[in-house]
């Protein structure tokens, strides 16, 4: 316990200090999109890595937030700070009203149910234009602000949005950590021993695909407020599956891997950017390299690459 | 006159519908060799529709001459992807397979636009485009050759699997790989002709219907997705349930078009499919298993 | 003696360096446009446009002694790439304007950054909303919708019809349409008695004309870009539709024709001069621009240039005026931006102001229709 909350400590310093590095270039804009996708990744994996169950339409989570977030303060003239916690429990409450029918079905029926999810989301984003502005999507939603201190520069909103991740990551390692914790491992190795040993597994799915929407709704009203314009092509169906790949390629089952799948896949395209129209080949090649030579995630993989280049040396010399 | 509609819906759907079977039946096959949802299959719909292109245009082939080639190439860029990145593959998770195959259609549909530029284009229809009348509605001869070559192959994937020794083995595979590997059967081999199969399935697909609908490079994304459902809601069959599930999808978006709304068709679509889950959570035709602890 | 040589051969070549920077430092533009993805059909012309006219202006020796330098950047399409990238474009690599992106959603992402750092932005998209209201750092170059759409029911009010079905994708370029098409209909007598949608991606929609065949309308309207428009001809002709048929100004370009196949034939459309430049008579004021630019861009790129790659040309040229005009920052350059007066270029003649940030009027779009395999102007 000591040592991860020392892990933690250390993780939040460097975080704090990064801005330092970047002197406010457009790197600063980037790393505020990671934090996003870290706290998106993060809920996913809690459903995928601890609990064992797939989710194709997270986007619409995410998007739901982002949303009802944007609606409530732009119409409706809400104040920020009040429309997100409430995006939140909306979300959070029908991710739970839907998780009882949608976390019966196993396998590929899971796969597809919450795709189709995802794709009935997205549809009424689009569809109801008076509420969403449509396709065309919704522009001017206000930034979050404290007293005079409003969150519109890249350096603050890199604070206010890390904040959120770093609470969500210290979240998420409690709950690791605690009872509920093992329970979901136990679930996730054997769900039929897990109830034996007296686990109300379905209860304990439920909540989790409820708690990891709500994790994604809160990052959705933050993408929003700083964001401020949201369109539906970015709570798409593809989104989804570039959250899946965060969390697989960073590495199922960790906190800190979400945070690498989601900093690779966010920041890999800036540096692709000079490959020009091959970045696509790149990026798609480098998935598949990804997987065959880190088949745990880079939180297992790079380790793990280190040490045999350190072995290797150390043969050398001997 | 509302029944005329009606039809037209109707017949509208069953020929997109067709489509989707095609599709769904090769997603069907390498599930049930290898347990791998393959996110690239659509890719080889892609492929089938611009290789024909490409004969066509650049290298001025007769359409009958096209089309094997085409189908020819596509299947060997089908066994190449198995070679390369299927079986290489050290901890073949599901889901680390699932990321593979997302990897895969990445880098084919990139390669597909560099090679082939980002413009649609039009195939010509393999039999004209004077349009057929049955009853008040009418059809293209274009979707007779869709429903006729859909039937063919389910036709001959159920001699494959039920009458050869190859087709058996692969059967085999599906329901236990490990006894199949047991009694002898090469298991890997298995995999790489479902791997040939599909892709062959798909590149047919894409090939009869891109005089419909056109073909781009992006063009697999959403047929894909289309394919994957009908295969769901076939409960992964690659005969005649995948068959069913295309079309009831293909229906279900032409009557949820002409009847609710165009806007919300898909979304009345995957309603009825998630009702039809919630109510049937092993699939329309799965019989319901006792688990395996 | 070698040494003297080499030393003074350095001196020479850094003092030519030296004047060459004072002489003239390169004026940096940003462009932002959807190279690939979904848009990659307003995106890849317009960079290629782009990309041309600022060499040419180059190899003429560039804008009052400064060359041009052109960053672009492909967003894909995506509103949130277009706002790191924007921001990319500021801070690092320190753009005095930014041209594009190409998509009306981009734009609307990207307009609070350019409004926040003082930058102007030139976008290539069509939405209304871009520059109304009017912001004060952002301008426009791609036609309204509402001219388009004027255009269109001026027609069919001179020909009295009354009531028409809409069909319209549902992305941004469609449902932008289909709320103009509803929001005028009024004003010219006409009544929209059928609304229907169809997906971007989507391979049939006879569902959709089945629908609005049983509704006989007097005219049908379709809103999107390719290659949806295209498979509604040939569905239309499927069902054996007689009614008229027209489209947007999204499918202005002979790549429709070839799409469509004979189903294209008889179908009109609003569009921008460049589809039928070499039938416009000699006193059109924007022939000659209309024409260098047909032929440049044949010439570079093979391919016919459409007007979604003039919007990119017509940026570029407004900034050139605005340089040549005395804009040497990026707050003069937006006030001599906002000096434009008829400024004949593809997508019309522009006209900026205070009060109007998109400067385009009526006489932006002609109808044109197909006949034998092309375009024609209808008179």
């Amino acid at each position: 316990m000591h040592r991860d909350l020392l892990k933690f400590m250390l993780f939040a310093a460097m975080i704090l200090a990064a801005p330092l590095a970047f002197q406010g270039g457009y790197l600063m804009n980037v790393l505020v999109f990671v934090g996003i996708n870290t706290m998106l990744a993060i809920g996913l994996n809690l459903l995928l890595g601890y609990c064992g169950q797939i989710s194709l339409g997270h986007a619409g989570f995410f998007g739901l937030g982002a949303y009802l977030s944007g609606v409530l303060s732009t119409t409706y003239g809400w104040n920020p700070w009040q429309a997100m916690p409430l995006a939140a429990v909306v979300v959070g409450s029908l991710a739970f009203l839907i998780g009882f029918p949608i976390l019966k079905l196993k396998g590929h029926y899971l796969a597809m149910a919450t795709l189709g999810m995802g794709i009935i989301m997205y549809i009424v984003f689009n569809e109801t234009i008076d509420l969403t502005g449509g396709p065309s999507g919704l522009s001017g939603i206000p930034n979050l602000s404290i007293g005079s201190l409003d969150f519109d520069s890249d350096v603050s909103s890199y604070y206010l949005i890390w904040s959120f991740t770093l609470a969500t990551i210290l979240l998420t390692l409690n709950l690791a950590n605690s009872r509920v914790g093992r329970a979901l491992r136990a679930v996730h190795d054997s769900e039929v021993a897990a109830r034996v040993m007296g686990v109300n597994a379905r209860l304990l799915k439920v909540q989790i695909f409820a708690l990891s929407a709500v994790i994604s709704s809160l990052a959705g009203s933050l993408y929003a407020h700083t964001m401020t314009f949201i369109s539906p092509a970015s709570f798409g169906f593809n989104f989804s599956i570039e959250l899946l790949t965060m969390v697989v390629i960073g590495g199922l089952g960790s906190i800190y891997g979400s945070f690498l799948g989601a900093a690779l896949l966010t920041l890999l395209p800036e540096f692709l950017r000079a490959a020009q129209d091959y970045d696509i080949i790149i990026y798609g090649g480098l998935l598949m390299l990804m997987v065959m030579f880190m088949p745990g995630g880079l939180v297992r993989g790079v380790p793990d690459l280190f040490r045999r280049l350190l072995k290797k040396g150390g043969d050398r010399h001997a | 006159m509302q029944f005329d509609q009606l039809l037209q819906y109707t017949l509208s759907g069953l020929s997109t519908g067709a489509i989707y079977a095609l599709i769904g039946i090769g997603f069907s096959i390498i599930y049930n060799a290898t347990g791998i949802i393959n996110f690239a299959q659509g890719e080889f719909v892609m492929l089938g529709g611009m290789l024909t292109l490409f004969f066509l245009e650049t290298l001025k082939l007769p359409l009958w001459a096209a089309i094997p080639c085409a189908v020819a190439a596509s299947t060997a860029a089908g066994m190449l992807f198995e070679r390369l990145a299927i079986r290489p593959l050290r901890r073949p998770t599901p889901i680390n397979l699932v990321i593979i195959t997302i990897g895969g259609s990445i880098l084919i549909r990139g390669l597909a636009m560099l090679l082939w530029g980002k413009d649609t284009h039009s195939i010509p229809s393999f039999s004209g485009d004077d349009p057929i009348a049955v009853g008040g509605a009418t059809i293209l001869p274009q979707h007779l050759w869709i429903m006729g070559i859909t039937l063919l192959i389910v036709a001959a994937n159920k001699f494959y699997f039920y009458h050869t020794i190859s087709g058996k083995a692969m059967r085999a595979c599906s329901y236990n790989r490990r006894a199949a590997g047991l009694v002898g059967i090469d298991v890997r081999r298995m995999v790489l002709f479902s791997f040939i199969i599909s892709s062959a399935m798909g590149s047919v697909a894409g090939i009869i219907v891109a005089p419909l609908t056109m073909t781009a490079y992006d063009v697999g994304v959403m047929l894909g997705l289309k394919g994957f459902c009908a295969a769901i809601i076939g409960g992964m069959s690659s005969g005649g349930a995948t068959v069913v599930g295309g079309l009831l999808l293909g229906v279900l978006e032409s009557l949820g078009a002409g009847l609710i709304s165009s806007g919300y068709k898909d979304a009345i679509a995957f309603i009825v499919l998630l009702l039809i889950l919630f109510v049937r959570p092993q699939g329309l035709f799965g019989k319901a298993q006792s688990e395996r602890v | 003696m070698r040494i003297r040589v080499i030393s003074s051969l350095i001196v020479l070549g850094s003092l030519i360096v030296a004047t060459a920077a004072l002489a003239a430092a390169p004026i940096k533009i940003g462009a932002l446009f959807a190279v690939t993805g979904p848009a990659s059909f307003l995106g890849e012309p317009e960079r290629n446009s782009a990309k041309m006219v600022v060499d040419e202006i180059n190899a003429a020796g560039g804008v009052k002694g400064h060359k041009l330098e052109l960053v672009v950047y492909d967003t894909s399409g995506d509103a949130t790439k277009a706002v790191q990238l924007a921001t990319r474009l500021i801070k690092d690599d320190k753009v005095l304007a930014i041209i594009g992106p190409s998509t009306t959603g981009e734009s609307m992402a990207v307009i609070p950054v350019a409004e926040k750092d003082h930058i102007p932005l030139i976008s290539c998209s069509a939405g209304i909303k871009i520059t109304e209201p009017v912001k004060r750092w952002v301008f426009k170059t791609a036609q309204n919708d509402t001219l388009a759409v004027g255009r269109i029911y001026q027609q069919l009010q001179k020909q009295r019809v009354r009531r028409v079905s809409i069909l319209t994708v549902s992305d941004g370029f469609g449902s932008s349409g289909r709320e103009q098409l509803k929001a005028q209909a009024a004003r010219f007598g006409i009544t929209v008695v059928s609304d229907d949608t169809y997906g971007p991606k989507d391979t049939d929609m006879t569902a959709q004309l089945t629908r609005i065949r049983g509704i006989k309308p007097d005219a049908i309207i379709c809103w999107g870009t390719n290659p949806g428009p295209a498979v509604i001809a040939r569905n239309a002709r499927q069902l054996g539709l007689k009614i008229p048929l027209y489209m947007s100004h999204g499918v202005s370009s002979r790549k429709f024709i070839e799409l469509a196949g004979d189903a294209a034939e008889g179908i009109r459309i609003p569009s921008g001069k460049v589809l039928v430049a070499g039938l416009l008579p000699k006193s059109d004021p924007q022939k000659k621009s209309l024409m260098t630019f047909v032929k440049d861009y044949q010439r570079h790129y093979h391919a016919e240039g459409d007007h979604f790659a003039g919007h990119a040309w017509d940026a570029v040229m407004l900034l050139k005026g605005a340089i040549e005009r005395g804009g040497n920052s990026a707050a003069t350059i937006r006030d001599q931006l906002e000096k434009t007066r008829q400024f004949h270029g593809i997508g019309g003649t522009f006209t900026y102001s205070a009060h109007d940030h998109a400067g385009l009027g009526k006489d932006a779009f002609v109808l044109v229709e197909v006949k034998g395999r092309d375009w024609v102007i209808v008179k």
